[in-house]
């Protein structure tokens, strides 16, 4: 949509221009939404969108049926994902051969094409509407609603469903203070990890006096396994875009920057356009509406480093700088960026700025638990069969979260653990299941919410490893300074390490728990200090795991490579030959039609002939 | 000094505000690599200590110091991928191109990178290949993939399809651009 | 003027005081590896660890680096901050066992056996070098590179900087370069400690890779001299 606006003096200008934009998305009621966010994207969802368009052009019927090309639907697994409006008729796993059927039948007649229809994996029902499925029924999508009616790359669909109607009102109608006091009334809590309250955060700058402050938009999603940043900056880039806004309004910045890693492509492109939108509307700019308020936002691209996602190291960052944290305080709002005052908000918490103004403080808080309110954004990934993003109210179990929305364990497999937090959460029990997801539950439990990215693992999932996997990272992406965090990671992954090759005490292991008490406690940053959680929470937990390891020299999920051993069932074997073909190490003999062996000093324990065999007859041990 | 640097020092004098990350970005994306003499080059006409620049080039992990592949093999290890098996994946690859991870096979054809997480975890284990994505690898997919794209007769579709199309198996399509 | 408790004393200090030459003023001895009252604090060697705070809501911070704050109650001898000095003092050793002033501190504080695999780095990275070269000789012919384990300290490109003015102020301010220099080696540029005056640099590595080439001691010793006779 390429319609040119001229710049919006007074907010009647806005009133006048949002309700020309209502009207003319009434009149295009009928649309197709098709999912590209990258998880569909992969599955061809672009193609399924570009036919989509031959198609209606073809047909005449482009002018009267909509077509949006949105961002994240959530059912990643399912993709490519389209949902006919106005009936909401959800189609999955939808091909380029499919289009012409749903123009015909759906979008024109009405008619449900039962293919293409989702099939719930455990109830084995079908469903025609998106809001019967169990994924969604679940779910309180307050921040995700609108990815399913939004074109991300057009600023009409965002003003036609209410957005920059809050900014209009704490412009015009609020003091900073009454914002300030409406958000942290709101109880609202930072989404990018730690959970402190926005609104403290911005009274705090709000305070110091200065003659310049910034606001930053934190992008760096680095956690391995969450995606809820990236979905959102490519789903629906102005709400977070408005939450900046109003922020940078509420503590008195003049100028935002939203930093978003160099991973994300497609997302640095929706938010540079959406600026560019705000500015042609003058929603960005000099004397914004005609109230005074000068403002400005700017993109800052990482360079590929997990530490830059901690505050005085992303500030450095931004400079231009080596990414290192640094001791606070001083804290942001008293030298930050450029050394002037600064906040710097995760994209979810800006994403819940406009509902909190829009619909006030009381009602946010009608959602979430005591002290965690309004909704968070999970991305379900790993061993669960429905994997994908999901919003759901504060306080929610962790079985409902996982059995209910995500259907469970894949392959029939039993559930393990979960992992929350990233590299500073830790993973949690079966026996926690039913432990409600807010800040306190998780901390409590030795993990923490972190940005959300909720990693399922089962039986086969081998938690030694999973903590030796969380140190390597972190061994890499530590920035080095601190001797306690570098030394420290370091040597607790040689001590994991030789735990996974069977080369270990338990005398290693009281060590290995007296080094990471010390590196959580003697860090400088939150890198650090966090640093030992994935090896704590782990022995916590699954303290026989690390003893099989240990004393019986046997990995019980059969993942550590050192403890395994492949072998072939000689009654099993048909001698097919599969195997010695794909065998990468030359290290299967045997004659046609004849049982197979593997040689044990030459295998590599790739695992191919055990993915390859037809009849089941390679054992892993 | 060569007259490509020198047009491409007149262009950073221009931007005289921008940051040494952001500098670097650009030398990065234009050569794929930061060139030594080029470095050495802006830190004199910004009047920027070479130190400081040449701690960030190495700091960060998309800069590199020498010249990339022709073609880029990036594994995804983020979590969700690690639990599928991601890690034997990368170790096929490792094997059959005989190079680590951060590093460029010495006809200067391949290199492979690992990254933390590209952010599309339902596809886990995830490999992308000069910006294909290539879903749920396992270690015999990724050698067929491999080894067809060595022998230069990268078919058209997916390496999975002769064995019949299941359910979550590979498909595999081109990643729009942004 | 602001007022906090240190070890139970109610004690005054200057705005901008750290809490460790705060300790210092009043007798109280805290180790550390990467402070230097001529540099900026770094904050590296986390040795100067110090409690803050009361009750659960207590945690430890470096000395060095933590700025006095009005009401603040500080402890630097605590059973916590101790078990964590020694700890690190143990890996200290297990890192970099030949540097004198690490054996020294660590036999102080009774710290005896090492329960880590013997590693034999030079360099403990507490960049007292890099900042004596950048903020007292206005120099940066030194910096870090790299990050995580990974980081080292070297010049740029790992060649001869053009910036260094050979004065040697690194070498005299490094803790860990009391040992003997072992000379350089072929893949760090960097050899540690040229106190060694019959230098073998030049003799053994016909392109030394040394970035204080010449180097002070060389210039002094025999290295220089056998290399012209040769």
């Amino acid at each position: 949509m390429n319609v040119l606006h001229s710049r919006l003096k007074t907010t009647q200008d806005l009133e006048k221009l949002r309700e020309q934009l209502r009207k003319n998305r009434e009149e295009k009621s009928t649309y197709l939404a098709v999912c590209g966010d990258t998880g569909c994207a992969v599955w061809g969802s672009k193609t399924v969108k570009n036919f989509s368009q031959e198609c209606l052009e073809k047909k005449g019927l482009a002018g009267t049926i909509g077509l949006k090309f949105t961002g994240c639907l959530g059912l990643c697994e399912s993709g490519p994902v389209v949902i006919v409006f106005p009936q909401e008729i959800f189609y999955q796993k939808v091909q380029e051969d499919d289009v012409e059927e749903i123009i015909e039948k759906t979008v024109l007649k009405g008619e449900v094409i039962e293919r293409l229809l989702y099939n719930d994996p455990v109830t084995g029902e079908k469903y025609i509407y998106a809001r019967d499925i169990p994924f969604y029924k679940k779910q309180q999508r307050t921040l995700l609603a609108s990815n399913w009616k939004n074109d991300p790359t057009s600023i009409e669909d965002y003003l036609a469903l209410d957005g920059y109607e809050a900014f209009e009102q704490a412009l015009t109608k609020m003091t900073p203070r009454e914002i300030i006091a409406e958000v942290k009334n709101s109880l609202l809590r930072g989404r990018g990890g730690a959970g402190f309250p926005t609104g403290a955060k911005w009274e705090e700058c709000y305070e110091v006096h200065a003659d310049q402050k910034y606001i930053i938009c934190n992008a760096d999603e680095g956690d391995p396994g969450a995606f809820m940043d990236r979905s959102l900056l490519e789903g629906n880039p102005h709400s977070v875009l408005e939450g900046l806004i109003i922020g940078g309004y509420a503590i008195g910045a003049r100028e935002g920057i939203v930093y978003i890693r160099a991973e994300y492509p497609t997302a640095v492109a929706k938010v540079r356009l959406a600026i560019a939108q705000a500015e042609e509307l003058g929603l960005l700019g000099e004397n914004i509406l005609g109230s005074g308020f000068n403002f400005k936002v700017s993109v800052s691209i990482g360079a590929g480093a997990f530490v830059c996602g901690e505050t005085s190291a992303l500030v450095a960052s931004v400079e231009g700088r080596v990414g290192e944290p640094r001791q606070k305080p001083p804290h942001l709002a008293e030298r930050g960026y450029l050394n002037k005052p600064t906040v710097i908000n995760n994209v979810e918490s800006l994403a819940n700025i406009p509902y909190i103004i829009r619909h006030g403080a009381v009602s946010y808080c009608l959602t979430g638990t005591e002290k965690s309110k309004g909704t968070k954004i999970f991305s379900l990934v790993g061993k669960v069969l429905n994997t994908g993003l999901v919003e759901v109210p504060l306080g929610m179990t962790l079985r409902e979260i996982i059995f209910e929305i995500g259907g469970g364990i894949k392959n029939g497999k039993q559930f393990k653990a979960v992992q929350t937090g990233g590299p500073s959460g830790g993973c949690l029990p079966a026996s926690l299941l039913d432990s409600p997801t807010d800040f306190e539950e998780l901390s409590a439990a030795g993990s923490m919410m972190g940005s959300g990215g909720m990693i399922v693992m089962d039986e086969e999932t081998c938690m030694v490893d999973i903590a030796r996997y969380f140190l390597r990272f972190l061994e890499d992406e530590s920035c080095g300074r601190c001797f306690s965090c570098r030394e420290g990671i370091s040597r607790m992954l040689e001590m994991v390490e030789d735990i996974t090759r069977g080369e270990s005490s338990p005398g290693q292991l009281d060590l290995l728990r007296e080094l990471a008490h010390v590196v959580k406690d003697s860090s400088l940053c939150g890198l650090g200090q966090t640093a030992a959680n994935p090896v704590l929470a782990t022995i916590r937990y699954f303290e026989d795991e690390y003893l099989a390891h240990i004393l019986e020299k046997r990995c019980p999920a059969g993942v550590c490579r050192e403890l395994i051993q492949f072998s072939i069932n000689e009654e099993l074997c048909q001698g097919c030959g599969l195997c010695l073909k794909k065998c990468p190490g030359e290290a299967i003999r045997g004659e046609k039609k004849q049982p197979h062996a593997i040689l044990g000093d030459k295998c590599t324990k790739c695992g191919i002939c055990l993915e390859t065999c037809k009849y089941n007859a390679v054992l892993k041990s | 000094m060569e007259e490509r640097t020198k047009t491409d020092l007149e262009n950073l004098k221009k931007q005289n505000g921008s940051s040494v990350v952001s500098l670097l970005q650009e030398v990065q994306e234009k050569y794929n690599y930061l060139p030594e003499e080029l470095l050495r080059e802006i830190a004199k006409e910004r009047n920027i200590p070479l130190m400081d620049i040449y701690s960030v080039a190495t700091f960060y992990k998309a800069f590199s110091l020498s010249p990339k592949g022709k073609h880029k093999v990036v594994t995804c290890s983020g979590t969700a991928c690690h639990v599928r098996g991601s890690e034997k994946v990368t170790r096929e690859i490792s094997r059959t191109l005989g190079i680590e991870s951060g590093h460029t096979t010495e006809d200067g054809l391949y290199s492979l990178e690992n990254v933390s997480c590209l952010g599309a975890c339902a596809l886990a284990p995830l490999v992308v290949i000069d910006g294909e994505y290539h879903g749920s690898m396992t270690s015999a997919k990724i050698l067929e993939i491999l080894n067809g794209h060595t022998a230069g007769k990268k078919e058209n579709g997916c390496c999975c399809h002769d064995q019949g199309k299941k359910e979550n198996d590979c498909r595999q399509v081109s990643l729009p651009r942004a | 003027m602001l007022n906090l408790t240190l070890n139970g004393l109610e004690i005054s200090v200057e705005k901008g005081t750290t809490l460790l030459e705060a300790a210092k003023f009043y007798g109280m001895e805290i180790p550390t590896l990467c402070s230097d009252e001529a540099l900026s604090p770094y904050g590296a060697c986390r040795l100067c660890l110090v409690e803050i705070g009361t009750g659960n809501h207590s945690r430890l911070v470096s000395s060095c680096t933590y700025p006095a704050r009005e009401g603040l109650t500080v402890r630097t001898h605590t059973e916590r901050v101790v078990q964590a000095r020694k700890l690190l003092l143990e890996l200290y050793l297990a890192t970099c066992p030949s540097s004198k002033t690490i054996q020294d501190m660590a036999s102080k504080l009774g710290v005896t056996k090492v329960r880590f695999k013997q590693k034999h780095e030079e360099c403990i990275l507490c960049g007292l070098c890099v900042r004596m070269c950048a903020e007292q000789m206005q120099g940066k012919a030194i910096g870090f590179v790299k990050r995580g384990i990974k980081r080292r300290i070297t010049a740029p490109f790992a060649k001869k900087s053009e910036d260094c003015r050979l004065c040697g102020g690194c070498m005299y301010i490094c803790p860990a370069c009391q040992a003997r220099c072992q000379g350089p080696q072929e893949k760090s540029p960097i050899c540690n400690a040229c106190l060694n005056l019959s230098a073998p640099c030049l003799d053994y590595f016909e392109e030394a890779m040394c970035y204080m080439d010449p180097c002070v001691a060389c210039e002094l010793g025999t290295g220089r001299k056998a290399k012209a006779q040769s």
